[in-house]
């Protein structure tokens, strides 16, 4: 889907980033055009996840240099919501839960925060279940999870699979999964990538994290990452997924570790 | 904490107007001589005066309770106002001769009580400091036979009613601050519903403190005879003072045979600034009698303000398959300090009782939950369900539950559940990463958990709450 006119969604550069004062992303780079998937690799403690979480705008990160720019303003200036608002949606790895606020009720103000930003008319809950409806069918959830409290005594894969729902009816342009296959077995992995898979067009763009390739069997990446120590070593086509599969991290590394 | 969540329940009070009004207020102290020409100044009946006197003789010989999860610096109970009224008091034949002044303050409160204006179907009895301004649809509910007037103006017209029920549920030594109440109440609502009748309309009285030194005393007294209903609903404000001001009522509810009495309240007192400065001392008592058998009480309390609360709406099940409720939701921010909770004393064969209580803290306040349940050697196959929830804003708010239960009959059944849960930041964060502002997320969140108290609330006052919590948290995480 990779169009050499595409618009730019994400521009990344030189991004540092630290929580407690414990610097995690040390010069992040990275250019995402509309109609990508990207996926990010690495192994534990690269910072992946923190770099998905200052990109959301989590309050526990400080952003201490470099510049994040999405569709041309600079995200960093934006509060969290209003990031979410322009079409900045983060699959969270572990989705919180909600007691007493049914699933209904947040997707809908949700949504409807989403259209009110955009200067739009909020739906009213016939016209946002009608909505609803058809989105269950792009994570084949049970109409019946929608008046259950958001995610509270969802197994894992019912987790993840409301995280797609809500990706689904926001509508993001830059959606964010983190890790959004750990914890799935096979099953829903399939029934999630296919969600996310539906949900890719030409307009938007995707940043796949994930720690292993078998998420990238279902969601095939245009550009595959390789991430440590804070920042990214190498990027390559679907193919590296499968040779970091084969090989592990460690010859990347060391061959940063020969270049520098 | 991160800076996010530490600045959601910082909204100013918005009721925290001062009524520049000419008010015949009597010098601070108490004494027998104030208490008598409280009656005088009354010109109440005898045996009102006799109750009052004897109340001051006991409370005289009482000591301050002090096992409440609630600290605050002695009172000085010389240096309260324990009367103060506006000038002109004489009887009022129709709104349109009240102050207009006053017109305006409960009409600033939302509280309008001119003819054109008023709530539709709710009744409501306005009390300013220590009495009655105006009490609206009385002719329409006396075609009913339904008594709701000021408890001043039932001495005049039906001392025997009064008499017979004063101080039946809440003798006047049960506790110090009821024993306070007795001697010196100025004013409250008096409600009788007669046999068979089913009140046509919700019955509300409407508390504002104005007087910075003085004391409310408000005394309530609701009787439903055999087979009636009635839903009363009371709500409370007061002006924001650098000082603390003592609220100390007596609320006493009687239900006979099969009689239905449901009680709500919206307690909006001010509860003192940031840093605990000011705010209303809330001791309340309110018990409720279900005297005659098949009979119902129910209390339904959503209390967001005071500086400190302690208050236990209570039931005595003494009619046999009665039924005693007691839903709460109690919120405390900045350096509130709220205990409360009830007590429900099973005393006839097959009474039920039902207590779901919410706690909110933010902020450093501390939030109690206290109850009691007793079940007596004659209550047969009673039955008691609690279920206490806390939920904590933040780190720095604390929540307590101390429910005592003492059972002395086999076939009893009493169940207790709790829980505590806490708003944090992560929740928050996830909300804000779905476009959910922080007001909005807090807002469903509260809402979700007070579900099963707002549920029993009047409608127009659910919605209400609903807001008021919204706003009584606003700026406490951020």
């Amino acid at each position: 889907m990779i169009r050499d006119n595409s618009e730019t969604i994400l521009s990344v550069k030189g991004l540092i980033a630290s929580i407690d004062e414990t610097p995690i992303l040390k010069g992040m780079n990275l250019e995402i055009k509309a109609g990508e998937i990207h996926a990010i690799m690495g192994p534990n403690g690269s910072g992946k996840s923190t770099f998905s979480k200052v990109l959301a705008g989590h309050p526990d990160y400080e952003v201490t240099g470099g510049e994040v720019s999405y569709l041309g303003q600079n995200l960093l200036e934006l509060e969290p919501e209003d990031r979410s608002r322009s079409g900045v949606f983060l699959a969270f790895q572990y989705p919180l839960e909600i007691p007493g606020v049914s699933n209904l009720d947040f997707l809908r103000v949700a949504y409807n925060s989403k259209r009110k930003f955009a200067g739009l008319e909020e739906l009213d809950p016939f016209d946002f279940d009608d909505l609803v409806e058809q989105k269950l069918e792009v994570v084949k959830m049970d109409a019946a999870f929608l008046n259950r409290s958001v995610n509270e005594g969802f197994s894992g894969g019912e987790k993840k699979r409301n995280e797609i729902l809500q990706m689904a009816i926001l509508e993001p342009k830059l959606a964010i999964l983190d890790e959004t296959d750990s914890g799935l077995d096979i099953d829903a992995l399939r029934i999630v990538a296919g969600g996310v898979n539906q949900l890719s067009t030409p307009d938007n763009a995707m940043l796949v994290i994930t720690h292993y390739q078998r998420l990238l069997d279902y969601i095939i990446p245009d550009y595959v990452h390789v991430m440590a120590n804070g920042r990214i070593l190498r990027t390559g086509g679907k193919e590296l997924a499968l040779e970091l599969e084969e090989r592990g991290y460690d010859w990347v590394l060391e061959a940063e570790a020969v270049a520098s | 904490m991160s800076t996010s969540v530490k600045s959601l329940v910082n909204q100013p009070y918005k009721y925290g107007f001062v009524t520049d009004i000419e008010s015949d207020t009597i010098p601070a102290g108490l004494s027998e001589d104030v208490i008598r020409l409280i009656s005088a100044k009354k010109n109440e009946p005898e045996f009102m005066l006799e109750f009052r006197l004897k109340a001051y003789r006991q409370w005289l010989k009482m000591e301050e309770p002090n096992w409440a999860e609630v600290g605050y610096p002695p009172i000085d109970y010389q240096n309260i106002v324990y009367y103060s009224a506006p000038k002109v008091t004489e009887k009022k034949k129709s709104l349109d001769e009240v102050d207009p002044t006053l017109l305006e303050t409960f009409e600033k409160l939302g509280i309008p009580l001119s003819e054109q204006k008023r709530l539709s179907n709710v009744a409501v009895d306005a009390i300013f400091d220590s009495v009655s301004v105006a009490t609206t649809f009385k002719e329409k509910l006396a075609e009913h036979g339904v008594i709701f007037c000021p408890i001043s103006e039932a001495l005049q017209e039906y001392p025997d009613l009064v008499q017979k029920y004063l101080g039946s549920v809440v003798p006047v030594a049960d506790n110090y601050f009821a024993a306070l109440n007795s001697a010196v109440f100025s004013d409250g609502s008096f409600v009788f519903i007669p046999k068979g009748v089913k009140c046509p309309m919700e019955l509300s009285t409407y508390f504002r403190i104005n007087n910075g030194e003085s004391g409310q005393f408000e005394r309530t007294l609701i009787v439903a005879e055999e087979g009636s209903q009635v839903s009363y609903l009371e709500g409370c404000t007061a002006p924001m003072y650098d000082s603390n001001q003592l609220h100390a009522a007596v609320v006493e509810l009687v239900a006979l045979d099969d009689a239905e009495i449901k009680y709500s309240t919206v307690q909006n007192w001010y509860a003192g600034d940031a840093e605990g400065k000011g705010g209303i001392y809330n001791f309340v008592t309110k018990r409720g009698l279900c005297q005659g058998k098949n009979s119902k009480i129910s209390w339904t309390q959503v209390e967001t303000g005071s500086a400190i609360t302690w208050k236990y709406p209570s039931c005595v099940l003494v009619g046999d398959n009665s039924v005693g409720e007691f839903y709460s939701v109690a919120l405390t921010n900045n350096r509130q300090q709220a205990d409360t909770g009830t007590k429900m004393v099973h005393i006839g064969r097959n009474t039920r009782s039902t207590i779901v209580s919410k706690g909110i803290s933010a902020g450093q306040s501390e939030n109690s939950y206290r109850g009691l349940v007793k079940i007596g050697p004659k209550a047969e196959g009673a039955r008691n369900y609690s279920q206490c929830d806390s939920m904590l804003i933040g780190d720095n708010a604390g929540a307590n539950t101390f429910p005592y239960i003492q059972v002395q009959n086999n076939s009893a059944k009493v169940e207790h559940e709790a829980s505590t849960s806490k708003i944090g930041e992560d929740q928050l964060f996830y909300f804000a990463q779905r476009g959910i502002s922080m007001e909005d997320a807090i807002a469903m969140m509260i809402s979700g958990f007070c579900r099963d108290v707002f549920n029993q609330l009047p409608m127009e006052f659910a919605v209400e709450a609903d807001k008021l919590l919204a706003l009584k948290l606003e700026g406490s995480v951020g």
